[in-house]
Formats: C-alpha cells, structure tokens, sequence
C-alpha cells in the first residue's frame, strides 16, 4: 500500500507519525532494564531450557529400547 | 520553500527532538544492568527428533498451544500437521499454491493457516471429518510473510505490500489495515496481553501497534537491513528483532530505543528466524550459515549453538510451556532439541 502512495503522501504519512511519537514518555534504561533482568531471573528457575528437561519427565526423550516384562 | 521541502525540514526537527529524548533515557544498557545476574549456563541441546515428510525447503512451523501438535508449511505444496511426541504425521493438507511463506495454528487448535506469494491466507478446519478450506482471505497486493491467529475469530497478517491486516474470519473481510512501513513487512509477533502487536520490515524498522485503534505507537530504529524475524519478550516490556545485517536485537517498550544488540564478527549470515525460551533468557536465532545460535538475552554472549542441518534454518519455535526447541530447514526436516 505504501507502493501506491506518492512521495508526498509518504512523507506526510511518515511526518504525522512522527508528530506522535515525540510525544511519547520514555523512561529511563536503568530502571526499565533492572525489572526486565528481575523478571526473567524469577522466571529462569522454571525454564525447562536452562534447569534442564529431567529424562524421565522429558515427552521427547529418545524412543527405542527394549522393555523386560 | 515547496511544502515537501517544509515537511522534510520538520521530520528532520522531529528525528532529533526523539533521539535527544532516547539518549537522556539511556543512562546504561542492558548488558550493564544485568552485570549482576548470574550467567546463563552453557546451553547443550540435544535433537530428539528429525522429523522427515517434507519434499521440499521448509519455510515456516508454528506449535498449537497443546505444546504437543505442530504445523509446518513447506514449497513441495503441503502443510503438515505432527505429534511431536510420536514424531507421526497426523494430517497433511495440500496448498492451492506451492509458494508457501508462513502457517499458523489458531489457539484453539480447530484451523490453521498458511500464505505466501499467493497474497492470500488461507484458513483451514482441522476437525471436519475432511480438512475443508474455510475462508480465503484477498485483499493484499504482495505477498503473506507471516500470520498469526488471534482466536478462531480473527487473524492478523502482515504482508510484501507494506501493511498488517486483522481480519475478521466470519466475514472473511478486513477489519483494520496497518499502514505505516514503507518496506515490504515480513513478521509480526502478538503481546502478551494481545492488545498489541510488533511488526518488522524491510524498511529496517519495527513497529508497535494497537490492535483496536490500528495506530502505530512507537518505531523502534537500529537495523540496517531488512527485519525478518521479531518476538515479544514474555514479559511484554521488550522485543527481540532478527536481521539480515547478521544481528538480533533487543527494543524496550518503555524507553523507546534499543538496549542491546547480539552480534558477533565472525559471524556474517542474516538472521531468518527467531523464538525465546520460556523465560526470556535465551534466544533461539536461526541463520543462513544453517546454525541456530543460542544467546543470553541480558547479557548479551553466545551460550551454545544448535548444529545440525545442512541448509538455511527457515523457522525456529519454542512451545507454550517452553519444553523444547524447533528448528525447520530447507534441508526439508524438522529438528526437535532439549
């Protein structure tokens, strides 16, 4: 759609959204990156990617092997 | 002074007025604010399954929300629905074209959906005795990169013609159009909350949109080529972009501008596709060079690396409850590492 637009139109379009988002609050790095690393560490104890996937509770272990009954 | 020559004039009063703002907010990054967290571990995966079925490149897989069945969509002209505990194909669904892109499975598990140069999305119900075509959405003028379902109700699509589109799936219409990329787009990723959602374009540029007004929110600067692959992080305050300028990147919501980037000299291959693990901790970022490289989202390092496929990595998926890793390849299989 920006493909039929003229140069003008485009222009226009990109200088509207900029006149929004000057507006925008932003707030600062140091704040808004600690919570991120808060979060994720709270989360990371139960990722199954980093404590691990047990063998015996793992639905993709490899399959094969013979069983004794 | 022509009035294009006075716009060019205010959007260049603009541009510094918002970098000068980012910049007062920059007061560190996100390496240096996570300096305290302890390090990820060195990430060892191994494959669990080699999925074979595909005659072809494999462009796109996507998991249901049972973290059980998966979709993949390949150029040999077919869809592929498999139990990725059994490693069984369970359905298989023939595409009216063959230039698939991208497919999706909705929540709820009844339909999925594919697209591609075809411009359209086509939806399909898994749950009718045969798989019947449900709706054929046409309205783009480019090709379907990426879709995403929101519910069995509506669909989001993103598009070579520049726009996303939320369309309405009873009506088969177009509910609201996204326009403000000027490149073609090639992924979207929805919140958390599904309020919102993020495109990435070949204008290097990605996007935040409300879903319900349709307005772009914030545009997030950085890349220096085309975005292929963007994911919301799970805590919905940031998000992770894959570039063919061979870097990932991480944008925060909350102070508008990137904190990190995750790149490395030796390596130069675009980056195709991207997910995360349950936590956010690890992205999971497959390339042209046919690795899938593991990085520590906060801190910026390389933790391991999945090798294994013997062409391009085309798609990358961790399910819902964060098991496992998918990797699709145009080598035609479908690896399964944990």
């Amino acid at each position: 759609m920006a493909r039929d637009m003229s140069d003008k139109d485009i222009l226009k379009m990109e200088l509207e959204q900029l006149q929004k988002e000057v507006k925008n609050t932003r707030e600062p790095v140091s704040k808004t990156a600690k919570e991120i690393c808060e979060w994720v560490e709270a989360q990371s104890a139960e990722d199954p990617l980093i404590k691990g996937v047990p063998e015996d509770k793992n639905p993709f272990k490899e399959k094969g092997g013979c069983i004794i009954t | 002074m022509g009035e294009m020559e006075q716009m060019k004039k205010e959007a260049e009063a603009l541009k510094t007025q918002i970098e000068a703002a980012r910049k007062a907010a920059h007061d560190t990054d996100m390496a240096s604010a996570a300096s305290g967290v302890a390090p990820a571990p060195r990430v060892q995966l191994k494959t669990r399954r080699t999925l074979k079925g595909h005659l072809a490149k494999i462009y796109a897989m996507h998991w249901c929300t049972d973290n059980r069945l998966m979709v993949s969509a390949s150029q040999d002209g077919k869809l592929l629905i498999w139990d990725s505990h059994t490693g069984n194909k369970v359905n298989a669904v023939p595409l009216k074209s063959s230039w698939v892109m991208t497919c999706a499975y909705a929540p709820s598990g009844n339909l999925v959906a594919s697209g591609g140069l075809d411009n359209m999305c086509t939806v399909y119900n898994l749950k009718t005795p045969v798989i019947k075509t449900v709706k054929e959405l046409d309205a783009h003028t480019g090709y379907l990169s990426c879709a995403r379902f929101l519910s069995d109700t509506e669909i989001l699509t993103s598009s070579g013609d520049t726009t996303c589109v939320l369309w309405d799936l009873e009506t088969g219409k177009q509910k609201t159009v996204f326009l403000n990329h000027v490149g073609d787009c090639m992924c979207l990723s929805l919140s958390p909350d599904m309020n919102s959602f993020v495109s990435g374009a070949c204008d290097s540029l990605a996007k935040l949109w409300d879903i319900r007004d349709g307005q772009c929110k914030q545009t997030f600067q950085g890349h220096t080529s085309d975005i292929n692959a963007i994911s919301f992080y799970p805590s919905g305050n940031a998000i992770i972009t894959g570039s063919d300028d061979c870097t990932c990147k991480m944008y925060d919501i909350r102070a508008d501008q990137e904190v990190i980037s995750y790149q490395d000299a030796a390596l130069n291959s675009g980056v195709t596709s991207l997910d995360l693990s349950a936590s956010g901790r690890l992205i999971f970022a497959g390339y042209d060079d046919f690795n899938c490289n593991i990085w520590d989202s906060l801190k910026g390092e390389k933790v391991g690396v999945l090798s294994g496929h013997d062409n391009r990595v085309s798609c990358t998926g961790v399910p819902g409850d964060g098991m496992c890793v998918c990797t699709g390849s145009w080598d035609s299989f479908l690896k399964i590492w944990n």
